[in-house]
């Protein structure tokens, strides 16, 4: 049941991206004294304590429930809480960068507010009216798909992994992107509610721009599915709702 | 520098203070919601076993009173009656509100919230998601607040509170992005700004935790109370080093997990104080049945209060008698099945598979004390969320009273609901009735400007090295078990750290520098570190989270009083006063105060022979 000590180095080099922007900022190195059991974030914090006092790192719980302490680690997207050195080859240096998808503020932490403007655009739950005795009634069966998607802890992984974003600050204006997909399934999956957000899922959100290429869903901390669970339904419901004649019918005479 | 104005500012983007500006906002105020991290992270995302409300989804003979006895023989007595009589009237409406607003709890067979077991509860109380109900909490406040449009500065610390003529004026925060300073300019304020747990090195809690709301509004005039009180949850991870003290959820136990020692003894049976022994079962055969029985048995000594068992397994570790690393173990493995506890404890499972390679459906894992809770805090008064400061409310962790001596778990997520929308309702009612906030003293101003660029000046002390010798002072002299000698000793050293705080120095500029906000951190866990150790000093008893190895029994006579902490002149003070005195209809349903001989496990009754006490 007890492990013994992980073996390996007891030495690391860290390659931290330092900087304002990224024009000007560079990777330094930093060679770490490590035990066992670490994680990235660990590490940094070591970095920070003894020859960068200022380097700038965002976290929280450090324990992999915020979703606070994202950046690319050798290159792929993680939660630094979340990765074992163990998990990674140590005879060479670590990479660690922020976010490529957002602003950069300073050194390993990125401007994130395109999210939180995002979340605005998106229309509240309404809920359908309560049973005849008061209660709401919904079964574990109902809720556990739904409880797929609040799983998500926003660390907006998927959003920076996300190619429609990542390579074409032009597109962010009408794409809201795979964590707001996965918010946008919750709210149309969620056996209450009663309002209607697919046609915004297409022409606001920007739902066609995706094609299915499943990054987001490889980065996902959360193993959430998102693109089979959350985007390939609702496209399908954008399919019926919109290219179906008779819904289209319906829509036009109830005026929705 | 911005200055923007509002009718209420809520500092702090937890459960309390989300829900505390949600209803400033839905009462017609102009509101303002500020924290420290992005919105959205604040530490009640980390919360994992659930709510406490008695919403009588799975046993029927659930009511109020009973949760308020539960809660008040939790607290040791101590608590603020009416604030806990409050609590366990409102929570059920809280949580079913939160259900208009789109959460999902898990569900009984009928459709309904489903409850789960927790330490202290005599029944299945808990409204849950799974092991991650903060985050639902979390992720449906914050998504209410957006729809009703509040403002959101996030990344944004407060560092003063604002007075005039003794009423709340505004507050003074730097935005962590840019390093510049804001004003915020306020009819009320409500602080909502979490714990403490920073001060020690083996915690649960996040960076946030450094105490900052409490040092500002004793500061600012406002009345702490309980500081002694500080809450070791007894499971923590104890292994590797570098995940020493994440929390395991009572959630483990309360779905049939054990604790054992190194020889695979359930030794809570041991550990089973008078005070709960008429609802505790003594064998381990009553214990096992309960879970499905409760009305023929009586619940399992794994479900004893916090504090209990966080001593139990502190004793056990110091016979001996512990983990490979200083732990106990905390077995479902054998009692579950793999499909069980893959649905019930997702994030568990996750946890112990990633950080420490351990699969928790077929090994125990090991686990010790963690720091976890501030029962201490603000004083206020009980149906209001009003401190002493005219304009200045608390709600949350900040505040104190609620959970008198030892908070029992659940109750925490449950009080963040109740008292964070008392505080909004009866801040936006205070700022309704002012013409406009106060006037802000430009002195005030200036002087908060040089203590913030002040570190930033000098080549001085480390605030990393600070921090790290504040910890040790707070685990090493302040911890589980207290005696004079070692509170002494942990004032005496505070003091020196003081003394090296004030020439502080950070490197760098302002602009998201981590080493030049924890300097500023500091201070406040320096005023809050100090109050724990000396209020702990003056209570010369044993009682719920505070255990002095040199008075272990509770004594009735502390019992009537809290310990209040005031600012005079630059420093804190200390008195006692007396504790609210409940009505005689409430104190019949709460039963006796325990006797002098009662409190527990410092010793343990284990079988003789078994090595060493203590
Ligand atoms: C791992 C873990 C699990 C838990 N599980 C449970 C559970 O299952 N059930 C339960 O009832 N309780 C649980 N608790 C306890 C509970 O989660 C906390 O007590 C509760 O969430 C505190 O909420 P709060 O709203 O008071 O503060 P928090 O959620 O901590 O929020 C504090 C806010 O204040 C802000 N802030 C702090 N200082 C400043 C400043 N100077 N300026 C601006 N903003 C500031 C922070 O940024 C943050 O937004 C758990 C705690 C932990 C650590
Ligand atoms: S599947 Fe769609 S949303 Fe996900 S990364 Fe690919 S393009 Fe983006
Ligand atoms: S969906 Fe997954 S990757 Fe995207 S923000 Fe949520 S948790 Fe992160
Ligand atoms: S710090 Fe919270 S997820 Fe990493």
């Amino acid at each position: 049941m007890t492990k013994a000590p992980e073996a390996g180095p007891r030495e690391v080099t860290m390659r931290v991206w330092r900087g304002e922007d990224r024009a000007s900022g560079a990777f330094a190195d930093h060679r770490v004294a490590v035990d066992p059991g670490m994680v990235i974030l660990d590490v940094l914090f070591r970095v920070q304590a003894t020859s960068a006092p200022d380097l700038a790192v965002r976290w929280n719980c450090k324990a992999g429930k915020c979703g606070s302490c994202s950046a690319e680690v050798n290159g792929r997207p993680r939660l630094m809480c979340m990765t074992r050195l163990s998990s990674l080859p140590l005879d060479q240096p670590i990479t660690v960068a922020p976010m490529a998808t957002f602003p950069l503020v300073r050194d390993l932490v990125t401007d994130v507010s395109f999210n939180y403007e995002k979340a605005k655009t998106i229309p509240a739950f309404r809920p359908a009216p309560k049973d005849a005795d008061g209660t709401r009634r919904m079964y574990q069966e109902e809720v556990e798909r739904v409880q797929e998607f609040h799983k998500c802890i926003e660390c907006f992984l998927c959003q920076d992994v996300c190619h429609v974003i990542r390579d074409h600050e032009e597109n962010k204006e009408a794409f809201a992107g795979p964590r707001f997909f996965v918010r946008l399934a919750a709210l149309e999956m969620h056996p209450l509610d009663t309002n209607d957000r697919i046609e915004l899922a297409r022409a606001k959100h920007g739902l066609g721009y995706c094609n299915i290429t499943k990054c987001c869903t490889e980065v996902c901390p959360e193993d959430i599915h998102i693109t089979d669970n959350a985007i390939i339904p609702l496209k399908e419901r954008v399919v019926t709702e919109f290219y179906d004649p008779l819904v289209w019918a319906k829509r036009r005479l109830l005026g929705r | 520098m911005d200055d923007l104005e509002y009718d209420v500012v809520v500092i702090g983007a937890g459960g309390a203070g989300m829900r505390a500006a949600i209803e400033a906002k839905a009462q017609g105020a102009r509101t303002a919601i500020v924290c420290k991290s992005l919105f959205g992270k604040a530490h009640t995302v980390m919360a994992e076993g659930g709510i406490a409300a008695a919403l009588r989804n799975v046993w029927k003979e659930d009511s109020w009173q009973v949760h308020f006895r539960d809660t008040m023989r939790g607290g040791k007595l101590l608590n603020h009656w009416r604030m806990a009589q409050i609590h366990a009237q409102e929570s059920p409406d809280r949580v079913l509100e939160l259900e208009e607003w789109g959460a999902m709890f898990d569900r009984t067979p009928d459709g309904l919230i489903l409850q789960r077991d927790f330490g202290g509860h005599r029944y299945a109380r808990l409204a849950h998601v799974g092991d991650r109900t903060g985050l639902e909490m979390i992720r449906t406040l914050q998504d209410r607040a957006v729809e009703l449009g509040i403002d959101v500065l996030m990344e944004c610390t407060i560092q003063k509170l604002l007075t005039d003529d003794g009423r709340v004026a505004g507050c003074l925060g730097y935005l962590r992005q840019s390093g510049e300073m804001v004003l915020l300019r306020a009819k009320a304020i409500v602080l909502a700004t979490g714990g403490i747990g920073k001060c020690w090195r083996v915690t649960s809690n996040s960076w946030e935790y450094t105490g900052d709301g409490m040092a500002m509004a004793l500061e600012a005039g406002a009345d702490l109370i309980d500081m002694e009180f500080v809450q070791f949850h007894p499971t923590g991870m104890v292994w590797p080093p570098s995940v020493r003290g994440i929390l395991v959820t009572e959630g483990v136990r309360g779905d049939g997990g054990t604790l054992r020692n190194k020889d695979g003894e359930r030794f809570m049976f041991w550990y089973i104080p008078d005070f709960f022994r008429e609802e505790t079962a003594d064998t381990e055969a009553e214990a096992d049945r309960w879970y499905d029985n409760k009305k023929d048995n009586r619940r399992t000594p794994d479900l004893l209060p916090r504090d209990e068992v966080a001593r139990a397994i502190n004793t056990e570790v110091k016979a001996g008698r512990g983990s490979a690393h200083g732990g106990v173990l905390l077995d479902i493995a054998s009692r579950r099945s793999p499909e069980y506890i893959r649905s019930r404890l997702p994030s568990m499972y996750h946890q112990f598979k990633e950080l420490a390679d351990i699969d928790i459906t077929k090994e125990p894992m090991e686990v010790g004390p963690t720091l976890h809770y501030m029962m201490g805090g603000i004083r206020v008064d009980p149906d209001t969320q009003a401190t002493t400061v005219p304009g200045l409310f608390a709600a949350g962790e900040v505040a104190a009273g609620m959970h008198g001596s030892n908070r029992l778990g659940g109750n925490s997520l449950s009080d963040l609901l109740v008292f964070g929308r008392r505080a909004g309702l009866h801040a936006a009612q205070h700022a309704n009735a002012q013409r406009a906030p106060g006037a802000v003293d430009p002195a005030d101003v200036a002087a908060t400007e040089r203590r913030l660029a002040a570190p930033l000046e000098r080549a001085g002390e480390d605030p990393y090295a600070l921090h790290h010798d504040l910890q040790a002072v707070m685990q090493d002299l302040v911890g589980i078990i207290r005696t004079r000698t070692e509170l002494d000793e942990a004032a005496r050293q505070l003091g020196d750290l003081r003394r090296r705080y004030d020439r502080v120095g950070a490197k760098g500029g302002r602009r998201y520098n981590p080493g030049w906000n924890l300097a500023l951190d500091l201070a406040s866990m320096l005023t809050v570190a100090e109050a724990v150790a000396r209020s702990a000093a003056l209570r010369e008893e044993s009682r719920g989270g505070h255990t002095r190895g040199d008075f272990p029994n509770s004594d009735p006579e502390w019992g009537r009083k809290n310990v209040v902490a005031r600012w005079r002149d630059g420093r804190i003070e200390l008195t006692t006063e007396p504790l609210a005195q409940m009505p005689p209809d409430l104190a019949a349903i709460v039963g006796s105060e325990p006797k002098a001989t009662e409190q527990t496990a410092v010793e343990s009754t284990a079988p003789a022979g078994l090595g060493g006490h203590r």
